[in-house]
């Protein structure tokens, strides 16, 4: 723009201003979604969680909330059941990931499919699968009692083990995805550089490679988590009735009860303890970057 | 299926009259799998034939939903099939219409199997099972007869099933195994003692339960992997699993005897033609059906006088006069009163 008329300081914020108004007449439609579909019947959840038997206002469903060790229980095993998975997640998907992301791109589209077909079966199907391989009599004791691994069939599920196991597998993918495309974007010529300067290729990976790889990481780990935090089936097929995580408890105070009011008091602590445990890890971990954008 | 040729002529009547004003078609709503086929084809396909009442046939029963169909004031059902405490909990919260007796006839029916707001459709128990390979088969030497046995790890050593997410029918097996008796279940149950000592009795049991199950599908299942030993759960079911080829016996010794129902949301839309259809598969003729599909007993007593089921599956319905004594029936005022408190304390154990 060298050499143009001289600047305009009215003309510019003018301009400024135009180009506001144009993106934000362009955020419009998807605001109105936003609130319709998101905002409304999360005040009516709300609203819902505060009225009482009588119709009335009131703090009866979170009193009941803590009349009961269930309660605290429940959503101690919730937030128990997500950590550990992502976790899970982590160990499984960050060598996977890597693997991928060292493979020509021909290869890595093919390997990728063997990640992703699992992610198009239906998540039932999936979970129920589990039951089939790790009951009992599953396909795994049978065998490992034949090949003599162990001698009486192990308790591999109805129980914490099994619906990990499930979860992991069925949550991998989102873990995956984004880290995979995290380490694509890393340029192969600083690891050449360090080595270049002396480093290992261990410490290379680490004081290069991993930090460059972690927004990916952390992207993938925040929806493995919260997707965790509101799972239903997996518990509920795999876990024999001895994992209860809030959905499972918000169906069961529904079918029984059908109080609307209780469960609706689950689902608004839930998504608080959601919010509080994502702003104190975007603190503790500073991945503000990732979560709100900022560099 | 047969149905009496006096009851024909009778229907035939029925639909003389009825057809002047053409009524709206109803919408019934039943469970899915086996027991939904079973109502078509025992209740609802003739039912609609012989009164010329038209059905749309759902499947998904819940009182929840129909409690939420009556809140949000957009009723679509007609008449839901559901659990005697399922009914029980939603007349409480005021879901329901009130059945009219005039135009149901229940004069032959069981004791204790029609509410206000609910008709019985069919008798079942909530029985213990188990491998009869592992402990014999029922009524043989040295097999399960009593709740205490199922209690009774030592006896009999095994892995145990029981009820996930729910308490009905979770604590009274566990006090008759206390030693209370069967009568008096309920009332030591109505106070807040009686429910821990029930809940401590299943705290006992506890390390031993390998599976809490969620469904009548899941009991069927866990018996046919082998996945337990012995589990609570309802008698048709086992049949079932047992057709298919299932090591699995049940005995009715203090089982809990109970029964599912017809319910109304209120403000159904076509209350007046949903009570004629109620009425006509509540009569015998219909239910005597039932057992050629489901081993769920009627809760007409006049079914069994119709019926033409063979004698040794008739003597194994829940509602045989045989098997009632052996079994406590259901008590729904105390799940009226009490069911929201035990449920509470329940999925606190479950939780620990």
């Amino acid at each position: 723009m060298a050499g143009a008329a001289p600047l305009h300081e009215a003309a510019l914020q003018r301009q400024h201003r135009r180009e506001q108004w144009s993106i934000l007449s362009l955020v419009v439609p998807a605001m109105i979604v936003i609130i319709l579909i998101i905002l409304i019947p999360l005040s009516w959840l709300f609203y819902l969680s505060f009225l009482g038997d009588d119709g009335g206002f009131s703090l009866e469903n979170y009193h009941k909330m803590t009349q009961y060790k269930s309660y605290y229980r429940i959503f101690v095993t919730t937030f128990q059941v997500s950590i550990l998975t992502t976790l899970a997640c982590i160990a499984l998907g960050y060598p996977l990931a890597f693997f991928l992301a060292q493979l020509p791109p021909k290869w890595a589209g093919i390997f990728m499919l063997a990640v992703l077909l699992p992610f198009w079966t239906s998540l039932l199907v999936r979970t129920y699968a589990w039951l089939v391989l790790l009951q009992k009599r599953g396909i795994l004791n049978e065998f490992a009692v034949q090949i003599g691994l162990w001698e009486t069939p192990i308790k591999l599920v109805h129980n914490m083990t099994g619906t990990l196991i499930g979860m992991a597998h069925i949550m991998l993918p989102f873990l995956v995805l984004p880290l995979y495309n995290a380490m694509r974007k890393i340029d192969g010529d600083l690891m050449h550089a360090a080595a270049n300067l002396g480093a290992s290729p261990v410490h290379a990976f680490w004081r290069v490679y991993f930090p460059l790889s972690l927004p990916g990481m952390v992207a993938g780990a925040l929806i493995v988590f919260v997707l965790c935090l509101g799972f239903y089936v997996t518990p509920a097929v795999l876990g024999g009735g001895r994992v209860i995580m809030v959905s499972n408890h918000i169906t069961a105070i529904l079918e029984n009860q059908f109080d609307w009011g209780a469960a609706s008091a689950l689902g608004v602590v839930l998504l608080v303890a959601t919010t509080f445990t994502l702003y104190l890890a975007a603190r503790f971990f500073r991945f503000d970057a990732v979560l709100f954008g900022r560099d | 299926m047969n149905i009496g040729r006096k009851f024909a002529a009778a229907a035939a009547a029925v639909f003389a009259l009825g057809t002047a004003a053409a009524a709206e078609p109803i919408t019934v709503v039943s469970w899915g799998g086996t027991y939904g086929q079973a109502q078509d084809n025992a209740l609802f396909n003739d039912a609609s034939k012989n009164t010329g009442i038209e059905i749309i046939r759902e499947s998904g029963a819940s009182m929840s939903k129909a409690c939420l169909q009556v809140e949000s004031g957009a009723v679509t059902w007609d008449l839901v099939v559901t659990g005697s405490g399922g009914a029980a909990a939603a007349a409480a919260k005021g879901c329901l219409e009130e059945i009219d007796y005039s135009v149901v006839d229940v004069s032959d029916f069981y004791p204790n199997t029609y509410t206000d707001h609910c008709v019985g459709s069919d008798v079942f128990a909530t029985v213990m099972a188990w491998n009869t390979d592992k402990y014999g088969a029922p009524g043989s030497d040295g097999a399960p007869n009593y709740w205490a046995d199922f209690f009774d790890v030592e006896k009999f050593p095994g892995t145990r099933a029981y009820r996930a997410n729910n308490v009905d029918g979770a604590l009274e097996p566990a006090l008759m195994a206390d030693g209370v008796a069967p009568e008096d279940v309920y009332d030591v149950l109505a106070t807040r003692e009686g429910k821990e000592r029930a809940i401590n009795k299943i705290r006992e049991l506890k390390p031993h339960i390998a599976v809490f199950w969620e469904s009548g599908a899941m009991q069927a299942q866990l018996m046919k992997d082998g996945e337990v030993d012995m589990t609570t759960g309802w008698n048709g079911r086992f049949d079932n699993a047992k057709k298919d080829g299932a090591t699995v016996g049940y005995t009715f010794n203090q089982a809990l005897l109970d029964y599912d129902c017809f319910a109304m949301p209120k403000g159904a839309p076509n209350k007046d033609t949903a009570m004629k259809f109620l009425a006509e598969v509540s009569k015998p003729e219909y239910q005597a059906n039932l057992p050629f599909h489901i081993t769920y007993g009627p809760t007409n007593r006049k079914a069994y006088e119709v019926t033409t089921a063979p004698d040794e599956l008739i003597r194994a319905l829940p509602s045989h006069p045989d098997n009632v004594p052996m079994m406590v029936p259901v008590s729904l005022d105390w799940y009226a009163e009490h069911r929201a408190e035990a449920l509470e304390m329940y999925i606190e154990l479950l939780s620990e």
